[in-house]
């Protein structure tokens, strides 16, 4: 406590500013992570946390740690850097697992124009109108067709690789 | 020189990273050399493109640019989700085509929409070209659509292409 005393009064305000506002920033986003109901809703709300949340933390932490230090210090940045950086891995992952979960299920929630895989629409241009009947299981096999000339593409690549 | 160093400014950066967040001595200067050599050839190992950039002068200028759309889009949502009982939101997904292929560009697109409270990054079709984004607020979307096409993506086709 003793070292806390010593801060001016205008340093330990601007730093509370900043804590409060990063802590509720993630109070908030969390909060709508429980409240909100849909999938594709929820993962709105932890960005709250991962963008202002954690800057106001890293913001109140680095201008303490200025004061203390008396130069500029700026390791907290690095931390901001690599969440923002990190974030759209995680984020990629799960909604391309709910988008593949809901059109294998032809899920209401997206709309109709991207029930469809994406690959698909974009091979079977000239067939199109072979894709009237709705019928789940034929317009997959165009996707398993299309994923496995994909790799067959790859394959020369690796081959490269191993050289 | 190349086959040595491959990713020479992945190095560098890891190099002052390492530093700057140990003090400094020469033995940390050599380890964190190490391990930067270690990572660029590891980074070659994943035959990635070849980051180009161009135009450093309209960084800052994306910077900025983000920095306030951030700010601005923190407000909306919390307002959004504190205000959710009453109002009568709904979100909607967007389709974007982008004529931006560089994948370094669309890496560092991928970070500010999902940077951005409010949207989400949901799909990008390769083939197409076609970036599916989820939007919070279906009243921001067109709002969206015009960030995302008019400020985001000359801004880095500048950049990178």
């Amino acid at each position: 406590m003793n070292a806390l005393d010593n801060i001016p009064l205008w340093i330990a305000i601007l730093a509370s500013f900043f804590v409060v506002l990063g802590a509720t920033l993630t109070l908030i986003g969390a909060l709508g992570f429980a409240r909100l109901e849909r999938f594709y809703d929820r993962i709105h709300a932890p960005t709250l946390g991962t963008s202002w949340g954690t800057g106001g933390i890293i913001i109140a932490s680095a201008i303490l740690a200025s004061h203390f230090e008396g130069r500029f210090i700026f390791h907290e940045l690095v931390i901001g850097f690599c969440v923002m950086v990190t974030i759209p891995v995680t984020l990629m992952l799960l909604g391309r697992a709910a988008l593949h979960r809901d059109r294998a299920e032809n899920s209401p929630i997206l709309p109709p124009e991207m029930r469809d895989g994406p690959i698909d629409t974009t091979l079977e241009d000239p067939s199109e109108d072979t894709q009237e009947q709705e019928d789940p299981e034929t317009s997959e096999i165009p996707v398993t067709t299309a994923q496995g000339t994909v790799s067959a593409e790859k394959s020369p690549d690796e081959e490269k690789k191993g050289e | 020189m190349s086959r040595l160093i491959p990713h020479p400014m992945l190095s560098v950066a890891l190099v002052l990273f390492w530093m700057v967040l140990t003090s400094f001595s020469p033995g940390h200067l050599l380890l964190g050399s190490m391990i930067a050599l270690v990572a660029g050839r590891a980074m070659a190992a994943l035959h990635p493109e070849r980051p180009r950039i161009r135009r450093w002068s309209v960084v800052p200028r994306l910077l900025w640019t983000l920095f306030m759309d951030v700010l601005r889009s923190n407000i909306a949502v919390t307002r959004l989700i504190l205000t959710e009982g009453n109002g009568k939101r709904s979100s909607t997904f967007l389709v974007v085509p982008l004529t931006l292929r560089s994948q370094n560009a669309l890496a560092v697109l991928s970070i500010i929409v999902t940077s951005t409270p409010g949207t989400a990054w949901i799909e990008y079709v390769s083939e197409t070209g076609m970036l599916t984004v989820h939007i919070f607020d279906d009243k921001e979307a067109e709002h969206y659509r015009k960030v995302i096409k008019e400020t985001y993506e000359p801004m880095l086709m500048e950049i990178f292409e």
